[in-house]
């Protein structure tokens, strides 16, 4: 390993729930979705009507800016829906399953004999292509770009994050392939980011061991402390559970979207993996699952409880997500004086609470609430502690609120995506939508650029 | 517990838009959220937060302010005791000046609060609970003799116009308490300085009367220095209210005239204590305080042409505000320099400046309080380099 990446600011949260290595039954959907809003800088423009018969990898829908940007079924069946909120904004395209799985046929690939335009192509086609990002702006790659480089981040650090040196297991062959495909893609290198310890013996893609707290394995802060992006330069991010997608198409010859998803949180009564296929709904992953069963009570996130989405159990995986956690709500809980409490069992960054006694052994359950009002930013070192890039978040951040097109340039708006500030806003004592913020700056200034 | 958030929940919607008390909904919420930790969950973004919010931040300020308030509480009956030669007993001295010191407290509160609520209620805001500090510092900082009147029209003035016309808390450039403290100093010069008005000499609520005692001179330590000749270089050493010889050591203790709550190092490191085991206070503008101090006093004792350039740098940490303006007033977070490296320049700049003031002024001996005003102002000039530099190097960077 040639190279190994030392992060200090951070912060593990202990929470309690954590999967266990093993398979879990369940998994079985009686519907699957694309969801448009789960894709950033995507204008969807539906292809199908309720009532159309579709195979796994038949074309549900493509971008309207980039037509080639297909997003296709992943099960063969019948579109029952095509379900649109507000000014007829696409929410979700359904497709119901058949008992039997046909597959649309792409035909088996090797990787070494394709050109680059033969590989995209190929990606294109069979509607794997949003799963690759590019920074600036976290948005799905535009396929007119060539990438500096590609990144990919196998060490998920966030709290409860799923384990792929479980979900690869028996995958190997698929994610070499992926990556020797992705590897065709730039005119750089692919950077691996490995949990330090792990080895990996890749020919053509460059590993970087990366040890420490979250958010150390974010595929930001690899790039940062690689080869940091710099104005006038794309780089691509692929989660490494979709190089394996990436890597069975060109294997097998069809899109096959079955993945591993981490079943987390302290309100599950059973944790571990389940094998199930991108777009399934959520229940069929926790149904029967859940602690307390009460309306209101338990929180589902698609995603981790940093970043992921907050959902129903009739609504859909995410698509990047490989994992499910629950936590409890927290909103029927009133707690007296909290402010003046020791808080011997409240997690905090800051040492505030006597909760720093117990030590970082302690698994803790914490809810919902946001704990606080929110206020003007008045603390001054909380972002810095966990954001490990040399970048000023809280500058970075007052560019974004006010707009300053420059500012933001130069304090670095092209390398981050809103995962990097998650935990900025987990600190926050202001309890400031820090996410939010960041997600509509890149919008704002990708309208603006182009 | 059940039966009030019952009662709370009940009574609620008369102070909601259109309710027969919506004029009082600030004082509510403020009330509401004092009592329980708001119950409502996050929206977008992340699903979990840490328990810190700025209720708790506050709150552990005012804890660590604490010890150096029940010390000056201590400290006002002491030297009230050796100005009129009485000796009621340790709790006596105590009650003597909580007495004293509790209706400027009550008044600093009223007087503040009073026009967070009503600012909060015009601007439909939630009640900021940023003055809970500043409430608390203000009493602290003014000498024991201040009329009440006067830190009321202090307080208002502060509030008003050093806070909220910028928008309120987190959004002011000087430091509250300090406002107030400098406007009492420039709007009422002869009630703020001098001999008479650090220790008190009357009685309180009746308690504690007497005469004084001949000899008796209530000139702080820095007010000694800043009077002592020329020919005393040398000789000269500070006295306490009885004409007694003290130290270092007893600048130290803080059993010596001064405003109320300043004269303790000892209470003042116990906060500093709290507040850097905490993480509330940053450590790098705390030290740099006492390093640039440190420094500045070595070069004056260099030139030592008048007593204050000969007082020892340890003695200029131990003596007026220069240790509670360093641990609680240069810390404050809105106020000073935000960046890392920027806090190391504020600090140093902050202690160099406060003995520069204390040494080459004839007027006021004190300087803590015009020097961390001062670098209020150029807190974000700092910022704005440190946030360049940061730039530049990313530029480079790139043209690499």
């Amino acid at each position: 390993m040639a190279q190994v990446i030392k992060i200090k600011k951070g912060l593990d949260i202990n929470l309690k729930g954590k999967a266990s290595d093993v398979l879990l039954t369940g998994g079985k959907s009686d519907s699957y979705a694309i969801v448009p809003d789960c894709y950033d800088g995507i204008k969807p423009k539906v292809a199908v009507k309720a009532g159309d018969k579709v195979k796994a990898g038949s074309v549900l829908m493509y971008d309207k800016s980039h037509p080639e940007i297909k997003f296709v079924s992943p099960v063969s069946g019948e579109v029952t829906a095509v379900n649109r909120g507000e000014k007829r904004k696409v929410l979700s395209v359904v497709v119901k399953p058949d008992a039997e799985m046909a597959y649309e046929e792409f035909g088996k690939k090797e990787v070494s004999s394709l050109s680059r335009q033969e590989i995209k192509e190929a990606i294109l086609n069979a509607g794997l292509w949003p799963f690759i990002k590019q920074r600036p702006y976290d948005i799905v790659a535009s396929p007119a770009d060539t990438p500096r480089d590609i990144f990919i981040s196998t060490f998920y650090s966030a709290p409860l994050a799923a384990n792929f040196n479980f979900i690869i297991k028996g995958q190997e062959p698929d994610f070499m392939t992926g990556l020797n495909a992705l590897v065709k893609l730039t005119e750089g290198k692919v950077y691996m980011g490995i949990k330090n310890g792990l080895s990996i013996k890749l020919g053509s893609v460059e590993t970087v061991g990366v040890e420490g707290p979250h958010p150390a394995g974010n595929v930001g802060v690899l790039i940062n402390h690689t080869k940091p992006v710099n104005k006038g330069e794309v780089v691509w991010t692929v989660r490494p559970d979709d190089v394996i997608l990436i890597g069975r198409l060109f294997n097998k010859g069809i899109a096959d979207f079955s993945r591993l998803v981490a079943i987390t949180g302290s309100e599950t009564t059973e944790r571990g993996y389940i094998k199930t296929i991108a777009g399934c709904t959520i229940k069929s992953l926790v149904g029967g699952k859940l602690l307390s069963s009460g309306e209101g009570r338990v929180r589902i996130i698609s995603g981790n409880v940093l970043t992921g989405r907050k959902v129903e159990e009739d609504d859909y995986l995410g698509a990047y997500d490989n994992q499910v956690t629950a936590i409890p709500e927290g909103s029927d809980v009133h707690e007296f004086l909290g402010w003046a409490m020791p808080g011997l069992d409240k997690f905090s960054a800051s040492r505030t609470f006597l909760s720093w006694l117990i030590g970082k052994k302690k698994e803790y359950t914490i809810d919902a609430r946001t704990k606080g009002g929110k206020r003007a930013m008045i603390m001054s070192n909380d972002y810095d502690r966990v954001f490990p890039m040399d970048i000023l978040p809280e500058y970075l951040l007052k560019a974004i609120i006010s707009f300053d097109i420059d500012k933001m340039e130069n304090l670095g708006i092209y390398e981050v995506a809103p995962e990097d500030f998650a935990l900025c806003e987990f600190v926050d004592a202001s309890k400031i939508e820090i996410q939010k913020i960041v997600r509509n700056g890149l919008d704002l200034l990708y309208r603006e650029m182009n | 517990m059940k039966a009030l958030r019952n009662y709370l929940d009940k009574i609620k919607p008369n102070f909601e838009e259109g309710g027969k008390l919506s004029m009082f909904r600030s004082v509510f919420e403020g009330i509401e959220t004092f009592l329980f930790v708001p119950g409502s969950t996050s929206k977008s973004g992340v699903h979990i937060h840490d328990s810190v919010d700025s209720k708790r931040v506050m709150t552990i300020v005012v804890i660590s302010l604490i010890p150096a308030l029940l010390f000056g509480m201590y400290n006002t009956g002491y030297q009230h005791n050796l100005a009129i030669d009485a000796h009621p007993g340790f709790w006596m001295t105590f009650i003597y000046g909580f007495l004293a010191v509790l209706p400027k407290i009550i008044v600093s509160y009223a007087v503040g609060l009073g026009i967070e609520f009503t600012v909060a209620q015009i601007k439909k805001e939630e009640i900021q609970e940023g003055f809970l500090v500043s409430g608390m510092l203000i009493p602290m900082i003014v000498p024991i003799d201040t009329p009440l009147w006067m830190i009321a029209v202090a307080t208002a003035f502060a509030v008003i116009f050093a806070k909220e016309v910028f928008g309120g808390t987190g959004y002011n450039v000087f430091n509250v308490a300090l406002v107030t403290r400098a406007f009492l100093f420039f709007a009422y010069p002869a009630d703020m300085s001098g001999d008479q008005v650090f220790v008190r000499t009357d009685s309180v609520f009746g308690l504690g009367g007497g005469t004084v005692v001949d000899g008796f001179s209530g000139a702080t330590p820095l007010g000694q220095i800043a009077i002592a000749g020329k020919e005393l270089i040398g000789s000269f050493h500070n006295v306490d209210v009885l004409g007694h010889t003290i130290g270092t050591w007893d600048l130290f203790v803080g059993l010596i005239p001064g405003s109320i709550a300043e004269t303790s190092v000892i209470a003042i490191l116990l906060g500093a204590a709290i507040l850097l085991f905490t993480g509330v206070a940053s450590w790098k503008t705390m030290m740099s305080v006492f390093v640039g101090g440190i420094f500045m006093a070595g070069v004056f004792n260099l030139i030592g042409s008048t007593v204050v350039m000969t007082v020892t740098p340890l003695d200029h940490l131990f003596l007026g505000g220069f240790a509670f303006g360093a641990v609680f007033m240069a810390t404050d977070p809105v106020t000073s320099a935000r960046t890392e490296t920027g806090k190391y320049i504020y600090g140093l700049l902050i202690g160099a400046l406060a003995i520069i003031i204390r040494a080459l002024n004839p007027g006021y001996p004190e300087g803590m309080m015009l020097a961390i005003l001062l670098m209020n102002v150029f807190a974000p000039l700092i910022d704005y380099y440190v946030v360049e530099s940061n730039i530049s190097r990313r530029l480079k960077r790139a043209v690499k």
